[in-house]
């Protein structure tokens, strides 16, 4: 499925919180149809990162190439239209607790395609619950769902707008084992069904060993390693062996 | 020492909420207009606030009347009741009440509600689904709590007034009519006029203020019920404030 064409390519990328250096000259890239996770440690910069290539963070210095833009150059108005190309799945899943499932999954897809007929709206709606198992909870409210549950919806409203890429925010995080293998399931299909390239943030080993076709290690602002599964726990740097130890 | 740390941040707050101010007046003329959310949050602010407003009006008129009566029984100028409880609520009590009213439900349910969304990431949700959130949810609840405290106001007014009215009918028999009249006779544009357009002022100070303390609420659930708490100290104080500048202002504008 992957490809040699970059959609996400991140160069030299500096970030810090006034004497907090939480990104050192961070180097990634992410090819087309790829499942590309980051690992890291709490508290790395690992949500940083992501905020940055989605437009969220400005970054200090260096360039985010996202499908052949450089975010930080954007106006306001192409960073939208970007991001109706770019899905982003939150770690507290962000689902709006004063809408409806149907109403959330509508809320991009009417504030991205201003002239978007009802018919097709409920059509798109269906699609997205459906591949994510859960077509009875459209008219339930947020509160109502489990942790699995509205981490699903929130899967469901990134991919309403067929997104070429998908960036996960800690997708596991919370959940319990089964729950979080059930989401990994998800996030392949996903990948498989929609043909999208996916950057996972996490620090779940089982995330990283089933969904990841490579991994990116971020380690002091820096991404120290990437590779593999196989190829980065056979390492000999103790700092990358710690992760998989 | 102390003092000046409280000095500092005190300056800071100014600041921050001038700023924030100043970027709702550059956000609120520009397109894209929110009007299908402005006239949603027009509904649920007013609609919100009708009963709870409605109910303390009402006593309100009826115990100002119970209270002045010995006063003026015993000075002999019981008819003039009517015309000093109308005055009373009109040109100040029917305002600054009601707007307290209007901070402590309003501001107070603004400032959860963002501080909410903003700690569970709704708000950064938000921006990245296409949509400007200082906009859609700044903008227009503030605009939607400006125009819709003048009209609670007016509302809170008329029912303090029929309390009033059930008030004299307690201690003497007078018809609607003449109690009415009694009212009208006594009172001119100027008590009116001035008392709704600070209103509108108050609308907003509760509006900004709420979304300012919710939009940059932190530390998670405990920041939430911070910003709650201090939107509604905020906004209660700059009430206060905007009433001497309106009695200023008006002074100064009817020569009264």
């Amino acid at each position: 499925m992957k490809n040699n064409e970059p959609v996400i390519e991140v160069e030299g990328l500096c970030k810090a919180f006034g004497a907090n250096v939480v990104l050192d000259h961070f180097d990634l890239t992410l090819y087309r149809g790829e499942n590309l996770v980051v690992l890291g440690k709490s508290g790395s910069g690992k949500s940083v990162l992501i905020k940055c290539i989605i437009g969220l963070l400005r970054p200090d210095a260096g360039r985010i190439v996202v499908l052949g833009q450089n975010v930080p150059d954007l106006t306001y108005m192409e960073l939208d239209q970007l991001r109706a190309r770019v899905g982003f799945l939150f770690q507290s899943n962000a689902l709006y607790d004063s809408m409806t499932v149907r109403e959330n999954l509508e809320f991009p897809l009417r504030r991205h395609w201003m002239n978007v007929e009802q018919n097709e709206v409920n059509d798109l709606v269906h699609k997205v619950l459906t591949s994510v198992g859960l077509a009875h909870t459209v008219d339930m409210m947020p509160a109502e769902l489990s942790g699995g549950m509205r981490k699903r919806i929130a899967l469901a409203r990134t991919l309403i707008l067929k997104p070429d890429i998908i960036l996960y925010d800690e997708p596991t995080t919370g959940l319990d084992a089964i729950t979080g293998m059930e989401i990994i399931e998800l996030i392949k299909a996903v990948q498989h069904e929609y043909q999208t390239s996916a950057l996972v943030i996490s620090h779940d080993m089982k995330l990283a060993r089933h969904a990841a076709e490579r991994i990116a290690i971020l380690l002091e602002g820096k991404c120290c390693a990437t590779g593999t599964y196989q190829e980065l726990s056979t390492s000999k740097d103790p700092n990358i062996r710690a992760f998989f130890d | 020492m102390r003092f000046g740390v409280f000095r500092a941040s005190f300056f800071q707050e100014v600041g921050a909420l001038s700023r924030f101010t100043a970027r709702f007046f550059r956000e609120a003329f520009r397109p894209r207009y929110e009007w299908e959310e402005l006239v949603r949050q027009c509904f649920v602010i007013g609609y919100k606030s009708l009963s709870l407003v409605g109910l303390t009006a009402f006593i309100m008129g009826l115990v100002m009347t119970m209270q002045l009566r010995p006063s003026m029984v015993r000075y002999g100028v019981e008819k003039m009741i009517p015309a000093m409880v109308c005055i009373a609520i009109i040109r100040e009590i029917g305002p600054v009440i009601t707007g307290l009213i209007f901070a402590g439900k309003i501001g107070s349910s603004i400032g959860a509600e963002l501080g909410s969304m903003r700690v569970t990431e709704q708000i950064d949700a938000m921006e990245v689904s296409g949509t400007n959130p200082f906009k859609y949810l700044v903008v227009t609840r503030t605009l939607a709590a400006t125009l819709m405290l003048p009209v609670l106001v007016i509302l809170a007014d008329a029912i303090s007034l029929y309390g009033s009215y059930l008030g004299v009918n307690m201690y003497e028999v007078l018809s609607f009519r003449l109690f009415m009249e009694q009212v009208l006779d006594n009172l001119d544009y100027y008590d009116a006029i001035p008392a709704i357009i600070k209103t509108f002022f108050f609308g907003f100070a509760v509006g900004i203020v709420g979304c300012y303390k919710g939009y940059y609420s932190t530390k998670g659930t405990e920041g939430v019920g911070r910003s709650a708490n201090s939107a509604v100290v905020m906004a209660s104080v700059l009430i206060f404030i905007l009433d001497l500048l309106a009695v200023q202002v008006a002074a100064l504008i009817w020569k009264i």
